[in-house]
């Protein structure tokens, strides 16, 4: 079993997500240089947080070009496990992995702090060790963290069970306050129709050790290495 | 030709040209009076500060690297040390608030890794004008309708500026300060600090070491961008400080995170000697001072230089202030090795120089030698100055207690003299100063990196190292207004908040950096309080055995004649050998056992309760016993290291009853919680009358006390401890219900719903910071 955490110029939570793979999670991890096309030894992927390429133009429109994102789609087209974390997420959009876009948020402000978001979906690869309707509590980092796409896509996205995160009160309840940017339908994470690609922006790396206030975003990466294990074991 | 107007544009006195002179045994050309110029600014100088700044204490066991290099550094065991340092960027962010703040905080992060260090945390301390509309004062012009909104528009500035260079950057902002008062109002403090990690063998220094060796350019490329901007920062602001716009630098954080990125990898690979940063005079400070500390010279080729625009002269290239850009020195050999690093992160690359013998700063352009100046004509031999000191008119410090008294009794008779207490506690929490900085912090990535383990709001941010077991502790503190009062107690009383700040979270304060905020240094009233300031921090500093390894002077903090108060920022670190030991200032569960460790006196003197019932700040600073300060501070690390601590929080602005409100609010993870006090009448200051004396135990701010909670079966042990040290510990309630209710002898003063005491102090800042005025243009 082998994570790849792909490095483009300006991510700043790839040491964070490797930290969290190899000395939390226990699991082998390597990194992966944008500018590298070879990444068949990995078994899962993950686009971590930052500001690739400074996020000038728009967030993740610059990274979505680099060499690595070609194999990344097609990772993901073979049935590969791609999840992208905050930027990551971004670039995924971008890439046309996932749809619609992230705006700037409603205040206009960027924003850090732990919020809670409600566990929409546990068939996926992703989420599939929570119980649905798990409240998890993870720090969201970012000024461009607002959801948004056509209202064909959103519907397609709800009618297809597609929304895998929503922001939400402590109590599970989605709410406006609950909201920390504006996203439509408090939307805070969602994966693509066959469910292999996951895009969020609440960061579970920085929550999954019990010293750093919340451990709440282990049971995703938990949910991760069940997935490759059961992947590892069909093939 | 050089002319008096000439030396007039370029802040030069007539005096510091015959010694240019004379050092150089010839006239300069116009491009070397710039490199003097900024070389020899307040700025890069230190010229009124330096006959000074020796009185301060550099020598401790942990140190490293004292004062004199880009950052301080102190070992924290098991072979890794600690690079930190606090920067004043004020001038710039006065006159363009976003990107003076993020360049700000842009070099003081190159500061760190230029040591070899990898940047894991950064704090801000930061003073504004007033942004109440309940300031306004048509009649003052600090205070204007038109003052304050600008005000909003440079907090909004800078903070955005701090957030959106650090976050992009990928350096968490975990703690800080910010303060109001107006004498800040076109004078506000941007002082930025950072601190970073870095095996002991791994240290970088700014050395151009080797004859002969490559001097190589990295980074950005150079641009006409910050020329003059030390000058700038060496003198006051007057009406057309606007127009100074062009010497404000432009941040790029994703080039800063590149440039980290490959200064770090070039440093593992052993290519490198040295190294130092191109801030402040760019790349004339970066090639003479590394000479200088190498004994040997830097000859450098202009028409080398990578260069952002067309036709740049060879004095706009040597003043340029343009950002991102590192100065190195190879290991022959080696060169091709760190032009493939530098590439693989698509950074400018290029040998622009070599290391000479000869101990001068030789420059050439288009085959003309262009500046040709001894290294120490432009370091150690820079002017140094005895400026003249005079004590501001010597009076007896105001006693405040008849103006208190007054204005309680005016409260009293408006609001009730039962509810006196609880109005005077509803308007200190919403009170800017004292207000949850929340609206600051959010704006922060307070979490990148996965170390921090006390989030904002505490009273000393704490991180883990990974690296190690051990954790830091660090906390930015300063306090004007006393400083305005009495500068040697002031300062004093911000090294002890500093370290009672780092006690209170579990460490045992380690060192300091400070960064020194004054006015004009050719008044000689602010060249006294600076020389107070400087014997406050050196007897405080040799009380905690806290080192100073560095920082900054900021002068000229005045516009247009009014100068801000001396403003002394300390930055202390702090380690805390065990994680069980990390504390946080929110008390636990109800039943819990509320002390106070700590005398109270009838300190009411530049407090925030006087300023909140009078306007004024007046009277003396709380005299600070060093000797007691130390002891309150033992008693609280012995008992947290004991395990026998759940709470602990320093009494300051506001003073006690501020401080155990603080206490009750809800945080991440923590729930908002009541507490009954029961204050013994003993307690209460003697020396004055009663409501005067209730108001002191309420809200004055004596030094040397700490608000700590402990469980029922601990709190003898904890008596026992504090009787050992022979500090004074009292019982005076327990954590528990929805209010906080404060009794003196039985008698309640205070019965306020923490909710509603949380709220006030929550939505403070926001309704005066998020309003659409702020949008407006200038």
């Amino acid at each position: 079993m082998k994570f790849g955490v792909v490095v483009f110029p300006g991510s700043n939570c790839d040491h964070d997500t490797y930290h969290v793979i190899s000395k939390v999670i226990g699991q082998p991890v390597d990194f992966i240089w944008h500018k590298e096309s070879d990444i068949s030894r990995f078994d899962a992927i993950i686009l971590p947080g930052g500001f690739s390429y400074g996020d000038y133009l728009r967030t993740g429109a610059i990274a979505r070009f680099s060499p690595v994102m070609n194999s990344v789609v097609r990772f993901a087209n073979e049935g590969g496990l791609v999840m992208g974390i905050c930027n990551g997420f971004q670039i995924l959009c971008e890439a046309g992995l996932l749809p619609g876009a992230l705006l700037r948020n409603r205040d206009l402000k960027f924003v850090c702090e732990h919020v809670n978001i409600r566990v929409e979906q546990t068939d996926t690869p992703f989420t599939q060790v929570c119980t649905e309707g798990q409240v998890l509590s993870l720090p969201v980092a970012h000024g461009d963290g607002n959801y948004f796409c056509d209202q064909q896509t959103l519907a397609e996205l709800e009618g297809e069970g597609r929304v895998v995160f929503r922001y939400c009160d402590a109590a599970g309840n989605v709410t406006d306050e609950a909201n920390p940017n504006g996203s439509l339908h408090n939307i805070a994470g969602i994966c693509n129709r066959e469910r292999n690609v996951l895009g969020l922006m609440p960061h579970p790396e920085r929550a999954s050790e019990d010293l750093l206030n919340s451990h709440d975003g282990r049971i995703i990466f938990r949910s991760l290495v069940v997935a490759v294990g059961e992947m590892l074991r069909t093939r | 030709m050089i002319t008096p107007e000439i030396l007039e544009q370029h802040n030069v006195t007539a005096e510091e040209y015959e010694q240019i002179k004379q050092l150089l045994g010839r006239e300069p050309n116009l491009t070397e009076l710039g490199i003097f110029s900024v070389m020899w600014s307040e700025h890069c100088s230190y010229k009124s500060s330096k006959v000074h700044l020796k009185r301060l204490p550099v020598e401790g066991d942990c140190l490293v690297q004292g004062p004199g290099e880009n950052a301080g550094i102190v070992d924290i065991g098991d072979g890794w040390c600690v690079a930190f340092k606090i920067e004043s960027h004020n001038h710039p962010s006065f006159i363009e608030p976003y990107q003076g703040a993020a360049t700000g905080i842009g070099g003081i992060l190159r500061d760190i890794f230029t040591m070899g260090a990898r940047p894991v945390a950064a704090m801000d301390s930061l003073r504004f004008g007033p942004v109440r509309d309940a300031d306004v004062d048509e009649g003052n012009e600090q205070t204007s309708a038109s003052t304050i909104a600008r005000n909003r528009r440079i907090m909004a500035g800078v903070v955005k500026g701090l957030g959106d260079y650090g976050n992009a950057f990928g350096v968490p902002t975990v703690g800080g300060e910010v303060y109001f008062a107006d004498c800040y109002s076109l004078n506000p403090l941007v002082n930025a600090f950072a601190l970073g990690i870095v095996r002991r063998e791994q240290i970088f220094y700014g050395k151009a070491e080797g004859v002969g060796n490559a001097v190589i350019y990295v980074g950005s490329k150079t641009g006409r961008d910050g020329i003059h901007g030390a000058t700038m920062a060496s003198a006051e602001f007057d009406e057309a400080a606007m127009e100074k716009r062009p010497t404000v630098q432009v941040g790029d954080p994703f080039s800063e995170k590149l440039l980290l990125e490959a200064c770090l990898e070039a440093m593992r690979s052993g290519a490198i000697i040295g190294i130092q940063d191109m801030g402040a005079a760019g790349l004339t400070c970066s090639s003479c001072e590394m000479g200088a500390r190498a004994g040997t010279g830097v000859e450098i080729n202009l028409d080398l230089v990578p260069q952002r625009e067309p036709n740049m002269t060879a004095y706009e290239m040597m003043l340029s202030e343009s950002q991102e850009r590192m100065l190195l020195v190879a290991r022959p050999g080696h060169e091709n090795q760190v032009f493939d690093i530098f590439r693989k992160w698509d950074l400018d690359v290029a040998t622009i120089g070599k290391v000479i013998a000869e101990p001068r700063l030789r420059a050439w352009h288009k085959g003309e030698l262009v500046a040709d100046i001894p290294n120490m004509a432009l370091t150690d031999e820079a002017p140094k100055y005895h400026r003249p000191m005079a004590a501001a008119a010597v009076n007896p410090p105001e006693d405040v207690t008849p103006k208190v008294a007054a204005a309680l009794r005016a409260i009293a008779a408006q609001a009730g003299s039962e509810q006196l207490m609880n109005e005077l506690l509803m308007r200190l929490v919403a009170a800017p100063n004292i207000a949850s900085k929340q609206w600051v912090y959010r704006q922060y990535d307070h979490m990148v990196r996965t170390n921090t383990v006390v989030l904002p709001g505490s009273d000393a941010a704490v991180l883990r190292v990974k690296e190690t077991r051990r954790s830091l502790a660090m906390s930015l503190d300063g306090n004007g207004r006393y400083c305005a009062v009495n500068p040697r107690e002031g300062a004093k009383l911000a090294v002890a908040e500093a370290a009672r700040n780092v006690i209170c979270s579990g460490a045992r304060p380690l060192a300091i950096t400070n960064c020194l905020n004054f006015a004009s240094p050719e008044r000689p009233e602010v060249m006294k309080a600076f020389s107070d300031v400087i014997d406050g921090i050196s007897e405080a500093c040799r009380a905690f055995n806290t080192p100073v390894t560095g920082g900054n002077v900021s002068f000229y903090n005045e516009t247009e004649g009014r100068g801000i108060y001396p403003t002394p920022v300390i930055g202390m670190l702090g380690i805390i050998e065990d994680a069980r030991h990390v504390t946080t200032q929110w008390f636990r569960d109800a039943g819990d056992v509320i002390l106070l460790l700590g005398e109270s006196k009838a300190d009411l003197g530049a407090s925030e309760l006087l300023v909140a019932v009078t306007g004024e700040v007046a009277g003396d600073a709380p005299p600070l016993d060093l000797q007691a300060e130390l002891a309150v501070q033992r008693v609280c690390l012995e008992a947290i290291q004991a395990g026998l601590i759940r709470s602990a929080h320093d009494c300051s602005d506001g003073g006690l009853a501020v401080a155990l409100a603080e206490s009750c609010f809800s945080h991440y993870r923590h729930n908002a919680v009541g507490a009954r006090i029961e204050l013994p009448v003993a307690l209460r200051p003697q020396s004055v009358d009663e409501i005067v004396g209730s108001a002191a135990l309420l809200f004055g701010e004596s030094p040397s006390r700490i608000v700590v909670s402990v469980k029922p079966e601990n709190v003898e042990r904890v008596r026992e401890i504090a009787q050992r040290a022979g500090a004074a510990c009292a019982v005076i309630g327990e954590v528990g219900g929805s209010e906080l209710r404060i009794a003196i002898g039985g008698e309640t003063h205070i019965n306020c719903s923490v909710a509603e005491l949380e709220a006030a102090w929550r939505g403070s800042l926001p309704s005066h910071l998020d309003r659409q005025d702020l949008l407006a243009a200038d």
